[in-house]
């Protein structure tokens, strides 16, 4: 009956508009030329533009200062402030062109609405003002330029002596990390010796490999620099971890790599967010019954459409004190350890290299 | 010379062969019988395409709505607890943005107004092909179809995004829409190119060639200039995505290794190696930047000339206006990779292309102040379309500011593929070209159709539609400044992405509003074809040559001969004369009371104009 009624009424509203515009047409064939020219309408249209302006330009530095809350995110890595800072100040920059061209516009369209007796200005050139309005942008956008460009070489800079090293892979639809292992250094890989097991495709002849490992969740040591090395199996995708200001593509066939500093461990981050006085992360969240600020932690996602279950690859990243990392680091079982079946893989000449490296305790193989 | 050729053909163009049905009106060769078909058929897709983004904001906005009601129009591709699929919503948002920039805003937008529009406004008879410019539509229409059938394919349609990047796209085992769907994207997409080619051809030769007595490049409305650049940066890039494509087909169907390497997939190891996936970006991307300002150059001569006519005031800056577009068409093929900043393409590109891509704002910005000195002390009359063209320029600036951000690349870090780059480029591109298009079916719909279309309407459409596009584009810079990243189809995995409901519901309650506010135009559009109220000559007393043909032109556009150029297109208001406005067609000689001084200088030529000599451009 409810659905009845709003029908019906849905339809006698279309009917009564229809009838209001054909009331409307029909009265309007009878205008002259000038009439509609000077017609109330253009008036009203004339007002609409300084209730858009000064309208939307409330909403707008409402909106901004009250949900900033909101919107901005924790930054947790050394190159994340300069970039923050960056996005700020083009912020401030294009925000002041940005309100003061939209003055101009909607009042100059206020200001100068079609009046009778009325001539407008002929005005067709002024080279002095183009000039003017050429150069200022230019300078402008070159102090932009080259503050960013100055951020850019850095943050795409080598990684600097001693970066902890860990590959990052993504597949359809999940990331795995690789660590070293007590070499540091990271064992090469085939994609041809992927398989259901090995599904990272590590080359067991290669003896970097022997003590790598692969945990399931990412940790890594606060105010050090960290190097991702990064690489996809099937198609592209794109590591990204928002409170690092991190990003760069897995592709398949092309190693890629993001150095970085992650400069505040997840117990200091949700500390700070405790004390931070933002009432978003005193929420509770209705998962855990718990304030938000006790559970955050820095997540790794995905941002090159991959397929299906693109909107669901994560993996938790843990950032830690340097101690705690070490010894976490210590405890980390090989991967090679806990399959012992590949040890078959490993060329003879090294296998006595891998028991050992890979921390194999006892000599089931022989 | 062409202009006597149109001489020469006049006396054939004047007695009017009528044709039956299928000539006229279905394989026509005249421009403005092709130019409304581009119309309809942009229109039909412009639904189609607006209305996926309503189906998949439903489940942004959403989430936990039960689409089951859905199930008639989509089937089995809402799942049982009745809800989108996830592949599907991909697909939804691949088709939205092939649609929209492809069928929408290049082959309806240019495909229109420079068919409508360039024999009108040089005064030429048609367009210099008129037959391959019939093909040019029909290969439109055919590539059309093809994506249409796409749609109803059991895997979907192509869902690997509009970029449609290999190796999600070149791998049948990625996904779904990879099968079939890919294989019909790319044959429609090579049709497209062909009609895009055989249209921009057509446009160039037309304009460099056809053009009347008198028509000299620095005389030629902006509209023109805009149409003609664009139809260059169309010429010069679609046939890289032609190379692009048909290395993917290769890849995909003969198993070649353009784009392939080192991929393991559905349990085993591809053959494929050496290949690279950037090489397909690169390739993609030559076209897809100049593909932008495809999209928006021929809004902003539409919106030039709008401003000009109604402002009642000379365009300002006619010649920083050339010169912007002109800069804008070079610069608009060395910029492309900075859609690829964190792609993995070496970092010292990054930088030159950071560097090239902020140069580009600064012939926009020039272009945006000349509007605004264009509104200042002007007389202005809200048409609809001047509406719609001032609401363009809000959106250029708004739109355009954004860019600055993503073109710096230290920046673009955190906000590429966010939705701070979605809320960018459907404010710059989308809204904004969208807004020139509506202007100027607006604008030049009486001299489409005889008759005129309903301003009240047209006034409730555009401040529905100004207001909605904000409402929902600009919440999405908020959205994308908070992390989010574009394409997911659920952001409840994260804890970083799990704010903003409210937002994204508001987003899609604006979306569905500003969609269904579309239709008052659609009524407005269909409704005055028929029964508007009869047009007048002129009625926006305006200056260009197509208000001096009859109400509704014929084939060959003029009866008589083809009137003689004589000034520029924007006297308006020029001081001394009595009307605001001074049509082409006027020459200096009969204006004694309002030339500048180096005018009265033209009169002498325009005499030795008038005995068919023609004037070329050393004497401007």
């Amino acid at each position: 009956m409810l659905t009845f009624a709003i029908i019906a009424g849905l339809v006698l509203l279309v009917v009564l508009l229809l009838l209001l515009f054909r009331i409307n047409s029909l009265a309007d064939v009878m205008k002259t030329e000038a009439q509609r020219r000077a017609s109330t309408s253009n008036r009203v249209n004339a007002i609409l533009m300084m209730v858009f302006l000064i309208g939307a330009c409330a909403l707008f530095f409402w909106y901004s200062i009250a949900r900033q809350n909101e919107y901005k995110l924790p930054v947790a890595s050394d190159h994340g402030i300069v970039t923050d800072n960056l996005f700020w100040i083009s912020t401030v920059v294009t925000g002041i062109v940005f309100i003061i061209t939209h003055i101009l516009l909607f009042w100059f369209s206020y200001k100068y609405q079609y009046k009778k007796n009325a001539k407008a200005h002929y005005y067709p050139e002024n080279n002095k003002l183009e000039i003017y309005w050429t150069v200022i942008p230019a300078i402008v956008l070159t102090g932009l330029v080259f503050s960013g460009w100055k951020a850019w070489s850095d943050i795409t800079d080598k990684a600097p002596e001693g970066a902890e090293v860990v590959e990052i892979v993504g597949q359809q639809f999940q990331w795995s990390a690789r660590y070293p292992g007590k070499d540091k250094q990271l064992g090469a890989f085939d994609f041809r010796k992927i398989d259901d097991e090995n599904s990272l495709g590590i080359d067991f002849s290669d003896k970097s490999s022997f003590d790598d490992f692969i945990p399931r969740k990412i940790y890594l040591p606060v105010n050090r620099p960290v190097e991702f090395k990064i690489r996809a199996k099937d198609v592209l995708h794109s590591v990204y971890v928002p409170h690092f200001r991190l990003k760069m593509d897995a592709v398949p066939g092309m190693p890629t790599r993001f150095w970085f500093v992650p400069n505040k461990t997840t117990a200091q981050m949700r500390e700070d967010l405790n004390n931070s006085g933002n009432p978003v992360w005193q929420e509770i969240d209705p998962n855990t019954g718990e304030p938000k600020w006790k559970n955050f932690n820095y997540e790794l996602a995905c941002t090159e459409i991959c397929g299906r279950g693109h909107f669901s690859m994560k993996m938790l990243i843990e950032v830690v004190e340097e101690a705690e990392y070490k010894e976490w680091y210590a405890q980390q079982k090989s991967w090679l350890s806990t399959h012992e079946d590949y040890l078959s893989k490993v060329p003879a000449d090294l296998k006595e290299l891998a028991v050992i490296s890979a921390g194999i305790e006892s000599d089931k193989n022989n | 010379m062409a202009d006597e050729n149109n001489a020469h053909h006049d006396e054939h163009h004047d007695d009017h062969h009528e044709g039956n049905f299928f000539t006229k009106y279905i394989f026509s060769l005249d421009h403005k019988v092709i130019a409304k078909q581009f119309l309809f058929t942009g229109m039909f897709w412009a639904i189609i395409g607006g209305g996926m983004s309503i189906l998949f904001r439903l489940q942004l906005g959403f989430p936990d709505m039960n689409l089951d009601w859905l199930r008639p129009l989509l089937g089995d591709w809402i799942t049982t607890e009745g809800k989108i699929d996830p592949e599907f919503y991909l697909a939804l948002v691949t088709m939205h943005g092939t649609i929209m920039v492809f069928f929408v805003l290049t082959a309806g937008l240019s495909g229109t107004f420079s068919n409508f529009l360039i024999p009108l406004q040089i005064g030429a008879r048609d367009m210099a092909s008129g037959f391959m410019n019939m093909l040019s539509y029909w290969f439109f229409f055919l590539s059309g179809v093809i994506m249409f059938i796409s749609l109803f394919l059991s895997t979907g349609p192509a869902s690997g995004g509009w970029v449609i990047y290999p190796p999600l796209s070149a791998l049948p085992d990625a996904m779904l829409g990879s099968q079939g769907g890919m294989t019909l994207w790319l044959v429609a997409m090579v049709f497209f190119i062909v009609s895009s080619l055989l249209g921009g051809i057509n446009y160039v030769t037309t304009v460099i060639n056809l053009r009347t007595k008198g028509m000299s490049f620095a005389r030629l409305p902006l509209t023109i200039w805009a149409f003609f650049l664009t139809a260059v940066i169309g010429l010069l890039s679609f046939p890289v995505l032609f190379s692009a494509a048909l290395l993917l087909v290769f890849d995909r169907s003969f198993g070649t290794s353009f784009y392939l390497s080192d991929i393991y997939i559905a349990g085993e190891a591809l053959p494929n190696t050496g290949g690279s996936a950037l090489l397909f970006q690169h390739l993609f991307w030559f076209l897809g930047h100049p593909e932008v300002y495809i999209v928006i150059l021929p809004s902003l001569g539409i919106t030039s000339e709008i401003i000009s006519t109604n402002s009642r005031k000379p365009i300002f800056g006619y010649r920083a206006m050339v010169g912007s577009l002109l800069g804008i068409t070079i610069l608009s093929f060395v910029v492309w990779a900075h859609h690829m900043f964190v792609t993995g393409m070496n970092p010292f590109l990054g930088s030159i292309f950071m560097f090239l891509t902020l140069i580009i704002a600064v012939p926009s910005a020039v272009k945006v102040f000349n509007y605004l000195t264009t509104l200042w002390r002007g007389n202005i009359v809200f048409t609809p379309a001047m509406l719609f063209s001032i609401g363009l320029v809000s959106l250029f600036i708004s739109g355009g500011l954004t860019g600055i951000f993503l073109g710096n690349s230290a920046i673009d870090i955190q906000l590429h593929d966010t939705y701070f780059v979605v809320a960018h480029f459907h404010i710059v591109m989308g809204s904004a070209s969208f807004f020139g298009m509506v202007a100027g079916i607006y604008h030049w719909f009486p001299k489409m159709f005889g008759r005129m279309m309903d301003d009240k309407l047209g006034y409730v459409h555009f401040w529905l539609t100004f207001v909605g596009v904000y409402l929902v584009f600009f919440p999405m810079h908020y959205i994308g400044v908070a992390g989010f990243p574009r394409r997911y189809y659920s952001f409840t995995n994260f804890d970083a992405f799990s704010s903003f409901t409210d937002l994204n519901m508001f987003v899609s309650a604006a979306a569905i509003i500003t969609f269904g506010s579309q239709f008052i135009f659609v009524f407005n559009f269909i409704f005055s074809i028929f029964k508007g109220r009869k047009a007048t000559l002129n009625p926006w007393r305006s200056n260009t040559l197509e208000w001096t043909t009859p109400r509704v032109p014929g084939h060959g556009n003029w009866p008589g001969e083809i009137p003689t150029v004589y000034r520029w297109p924007y006297d308006y208001s020029k001081p001394g004369a009595e009307e605001d406005f001074i049509p082409q067609t006027v020459p200096y000689s009969e204006t004694p009371e309002s030339n500048l001084p180096h005018e009265n200088e033209l009169i002498d030529q325009e005499e030795v104009q008038q005995e068919g000599i023609t004037v070329d451009e050393a004497s401007e």
